[in-house]
Parts: C-alpha cells; structure tokens; sequence
C-alpha cells in the first residue's frame, strides 16, 4: 500500500520542528534553509502551512530533466533526485508549478522530498499530528478533487518505476 | 505499423518511449544523424567542466534501454520527405517508409554573416562534437571571445570562465539576455559577471574574423581582440530545410496544429522544430525548451498512437546560471497591455524579483538570485488563479508567491480545501 504525507495546516503551530528534522536527517545539519519541507506563516489570519511535495501524479520534475536523474522509487512512490545523475541545471526548479523542488547552492544539485526512503522524519519530528504518513487511500479523494478543480490537465506519466535502493533510518544508530 | 521519428533529442526519445508504451507491437524507429548515443545538449556546459563526461550527458542511463524496448535508434539522415508516398530518402541512399511520422529535428545554430566565420578557431557549441573541439582550445588562459550573450552563450559563459580562460563576449543587443531578462535584470547580470574578471562588451558586434595564431576579431567600435577561440552562440533556427518541396506547411518553424499534426496526413512535429501553441500568447511559436520538448513529445506520440491528447500550450520559461547569479523568466515577463507589475530590486545583493499582473492574474515573472519555490511561479500562472486580495499583497511584497499559492489554491494535495 503506497502511503503519502497528509499536510493539516489547521495543526500546524509553526514550530518548525520538521523543518530540523529533514534538514537534519537529509543534509547533516540544523538548517532550515536546507529542509525540503517548509512551513509558511500567514501572519495575518495566525495560520501556518507546512507544505512540501506531493509526489504528484504528474512528476513535471521528472518529465523536465534532461538526463533522467529524477525517478520513481517504486516502493514509495517518490520522485527520487540521483545526485551522481544531477547536473545542477535547475530545470526541474521552473517546472514544478508547486515550487517544491529547490536549487542547493552548495552541492549544485537539486533537492526535494524524497520521502525518507518510506520514513518520514518530519511526521516523526511533528508533535501535534499536523504532518503524518498515511494511505495514499485515505487522502485519495481530496488529492483528486483538488486536481479536477484547479490543475491543468498534465500529461500522462511514461517511466517505468524501477526498483532503488531503500536507505532505512534508525533513530537509535 | 512502423513509427518513424527523425531527431534523437530529448523529444524523439520521449516520443518513442510513449509510443511504445501505448502500443507494444509497432515498429518504431528514431533516425538520428550524430554519431553518438541519443543525448542532451543541456548537459554539454557540465561536460565542459568536467563535471560529467560524455555519457552523463545521454538521455537514457541504462545500457541497452532502447533495444529492450524495442526502439531502432538508426544513424542516419532524411534527406526528402514524401508524404504522399509516406516515404523517407535517407542520406545513405536507402529509403524508407512510415505509417506515422514525427518530425523532431530540433535546431541548430546560426551561422552569423561574418567575414572569417568559416575559420579553424571559431566554433558553434550545441553538439558533442563541438564541445569536444571547444575543450581542446579552451584551455587556461587562452584567449576566448564568444559571440552572444543570450540564453545559450550565457549558459557557455559559465564553463568557459571555470575553464580559467581568458574571456571576452560580445552581444549585439544592449544587455545579455535580451529575450529573458528585461534591462535591468540583464544589466545585473552584466555587472556581476564583470566583477567575476569576465569582459562583457554589449551593444557591440564582430565584424570581421582574421585568421591567425592567435586570431584578430575586429569589432564595429574600432578595437580588435586577440582569440584562440571564437565562439559563435548568436541564435538557433530549426531543422526545416529537408523538407523543401515535402509540401509541409512550415513558417518560422514547422507549422502543427493542437495535436501537433502538421499539414501533411499522418505526419506531426514536436519540440524546438514545431511551431507550437504558447501558453501565454495564443500564439505559435517555437520555443526551444526542454520542459516543452518533453511535452510535445508526449502529446504527439500519444495522437501518433490513436489517443488523442489536445496541447493547451506550453508556458514559455527559462533559468540560467551565469557564474552562480541564478535567473529565471516566465510567461509574459515582459508585461502585458493594460497589466500592473509589482518589483523588487536589491542591486547590491544581485536580488530582482519582478512580477508581472493582469487583471487579479500573475501572467509572467522574471527573477534573479530566487532559488526558493521558484517553481510556484509556473503554478500560478498557469492555474491561472484569481489572487483576489493576494494581489495587494504581492504588490507589496513579491516574494510571497507561495503564500499566495497556497493561500488561494487547492491544488496542494492533501491539504485540498484547508488553507
């Protein structure tokens, strides 16, 4: 069963908890610039977003790179950037119209959520449950309606998934 | 049925790739006329610095991807194209016959009508070859004066200045990037190469090339550079002159349809060679990019294949790395009639954020040293959503375009109807 990562904003208090965490985990250091999840703050109505990757149906991440250094994890779903594969050309940054794939400046490559291999570390890291890793089933209806009311109609997906190496963390290690 | 499809970029191997996923039994042939596996031309200023070799540059990593899906890629050319007969003359003399026919033969560079173009030391960069030939006379030091400070000279900037070459570009047009970057922007990125040791000279032209060791380029204000190299970046043209006397209908580019069909039966053109439907404008237009490449590819294959797809049109975009500072266009950058725009400018810090408004709709952007998101901005306008009090507020400040997605879409997955 493929599992996603269900965003409830109406949780989120903006701790940035998650923003440590996966920048923790994915780059070694405590630096929320270099966190592929981010929480956005509306100042004004007191409201936070967390907001990352859906891993869409579409991946015009994937369909966009020139050298084919963006693939499917098979037993994620996650598009998955190969660094030894990246070129650093940033194409796949214009075209995710979500804006959640980014340009590291310091390794020259591109990031974006990977989904932890299947183990997220912000919905571990989040404390009130405003970030959790669910069935894809259980949120398939409001992804769904979303897409037929707001997106533009994407192309259909043509790469086979191919199996990856899973990279597990353990929090103990 | 036997596909065919001539051009073995990004396009003709996304093409193929569809077509056989949508239909296991068809043949399907990718003629292409350079001696190299299929690869992308995007990724030749890595090779330039050694970042990758040749084979990082190939579009497909996985040894025997083609055969195992059963796709002849053919070394060849096609010399004439009969689409009455639905036959192919191939440059080797053979000829060959289709049912359905893509034409994705891209681009290629220009030849600017300069005196001494045609010498030993001045090259194009745009296939594996050239960049081989380039690597040999770029070394540290060398003298090098490229012409064209547009998309691509500026991208070829890059390896030539890490190459620790001697660098000096020329650019007719009054700022680099012309075509993507309105003239502040482009004079931002001017000074900043400038201060990175590159020589920019703008609003001036080559106007002679002598040959010798090293060469003379005569310029119009009078002085002369010595080169050992001189490369030539000053614009691309599809790939349509095969098809003279074909009767396909071509303007600037090979005309196509919402379908990308082109006027003869059965036979379709996607990517830089197709005049395609632009996002922003309604009009046809060619492109050249890789995003619109790959869809084409894709929308075509599948109506090659009988399922009918309708393009909507691609919004015209580009990013660009000139020595680190990072730029990026979309849509109408340049504005619209009756639009409001919103800007912000941190000359200082290389920072310039300009959006560009019609009605309560973002229709284009331009941007330098925005790496975060930048993406949301395509999801904008091409949602096309009504930013209704958002729009205040990106006026004031326009780096919240992703607070005014997510504020006013519910295309954020899981998040649909929350925010």
């Amino acid at each position: 069963m493929l599992r996603a990562l269900k965003l409830e904003p109406e949780k989120c208090t903006g701790c940035l908890q998650c923003e440590m965490a996966c920048s923790y985990e994915n780059e070694g250091v405590f630096n929320p610039a270099k966190s592929r999840i981010k929480v956005f703050t509306f100042h004004q109505e007191g409201r936070f977003a967390p907001y990352t990757c859906t891993q869409c149906e579409e991946a015009w991440c994937l369909h966009s790179c020139p050298v084919e250094a963006i693939v499917i994890n098979a037993e994620t779903g996650a598009k998955e950037v190969l660094d030894n594969v990246c070129v650093g050309c940033k194409v796949c940054t214009i075209a995710c119209p979500f804006g959640t794939v980014n340009y590291n400046q310091d390794s020259g490559k591109v990031m974006k959520c990977d989904l932890c291999g299947g183990d997220p570390w912000c919905a571990k890291a989040c404390p009130t449950g405003a970030i959790t890793y669910v069935d894809v089933d259980s949120t398939g209806l409001d992804r769904m309606r979303a897409w037929a009311q707001q997106s533009p109609a994407g192309p259909a997906t043509h790469v086979e998934p191919r199996p990856k190496e899973i990279a597990t963390y353990n929090r103990a290690q | 049925m036997h596909h065919i499809i001539i051009g073995a970029g990004p396009t003709g191997v996304v093409a193929a790739e569809t077509l056989r996923k949508l239909d296991a039994e068809s043949q399907i042939t990718i003629i292409g006329d350079e001696p190299e596996a299929p690869y992308s031309r995007m990724a030749i200023p890595y090779l330039l610095i050694n970042q990758i070799d040749a084979s990082g540059t190939h579009l497909r990593k996985t040894g025997g991807h083609y055969a195992d899906h059963n796709i002849e890629v053919r070394q060849d050319r096609v010399a004439r194209v009969q689409p009455e007969r639905k036959n192919l003359s191939l440059q080797s003399g053979s000829d060959v016959s289709y049912d359905k026919l893509l034409i994705a033969t891209g681009s290629r560079p220009v030849s600017p009508p300069v005196p001494g173009i045609d010498a030993p030391g001045v090259h194009a960069c745009w296939t594996l070859q050239d960049a081989r030939d380039i690597m040999q006379r770029a070394q540290a030091g060398a003298k090098v004066v490229l012409m064209g400070a547009g998309f691509i000279g500026s991208i070829i900037l890059e390896a030539l200045a890490a190459r620790r070459t001697d660098l000096t570009v020329v650019e007719m047009e009054d700022r680099m990037v012309p075509r993507m970057m309105n003239a502040v922007a482009g004079g931002l990125i001017k000074a900043w190469c400038e201060n990175k040791g590159v020589k920019v000279l703008t609003s001036t032209q080559v106007e002679a090339i002598e040959s010798g060791q090293p060469m003379t380029v005569r310029l119009n204000n009078g002085n002369t550079l010595a080169a050992d190299l001189v490369i030539a970046a000053t614009g691309v043209r599809p790939n349509i002159d095969f098809l003279e006397g074909s009767g396909i209908r071509t303007d600037y580019g090979v005309l196509v349809d919402t379908q990308l069909a082109t006027s003869a039966a059965d036979v379709y053109a996607a990517g830089d060679v197709a005049q395609g439907l632009d996002f922003s404008t309604g009009q046809y237009t060619v492109q050249a990019i890789q995003p619109t490449a790959a869809d084409h590819g894709r929308i075509a294959a599948s109506n090659m294949a009988g399922r009918t797809q309708t393009h909507r049109g691609n919004l015209n975009m580009n990013v660009l790395d000139t020595l680190g500072l990072i730029s990026s266009s979309f849509g109408a950058w340049m504005g619209v009639e009756g639009g409001d725009s919103a800007e912000l400018l941190d000359a200082e810090r290389f920072r310039y954020l300009n959006l560009q408004f019609e009605d309560d709709r973002l229709v284009g952007a331009s941007s330098l040293g925005l790496t975060e998101h930048v993406g949301v901005i395509r999801g904008l306008i091409q949602t096309r959503v009504r930013l209704r009090g958002w729009k205040q507020k990106l006026m004031q400040d326009p780096t919240r375009v992703m607070e005014a997605y997510l504020a006013n879409t519910l295309a954020i997955g899981h998040n649909a109807g929350v925010v």
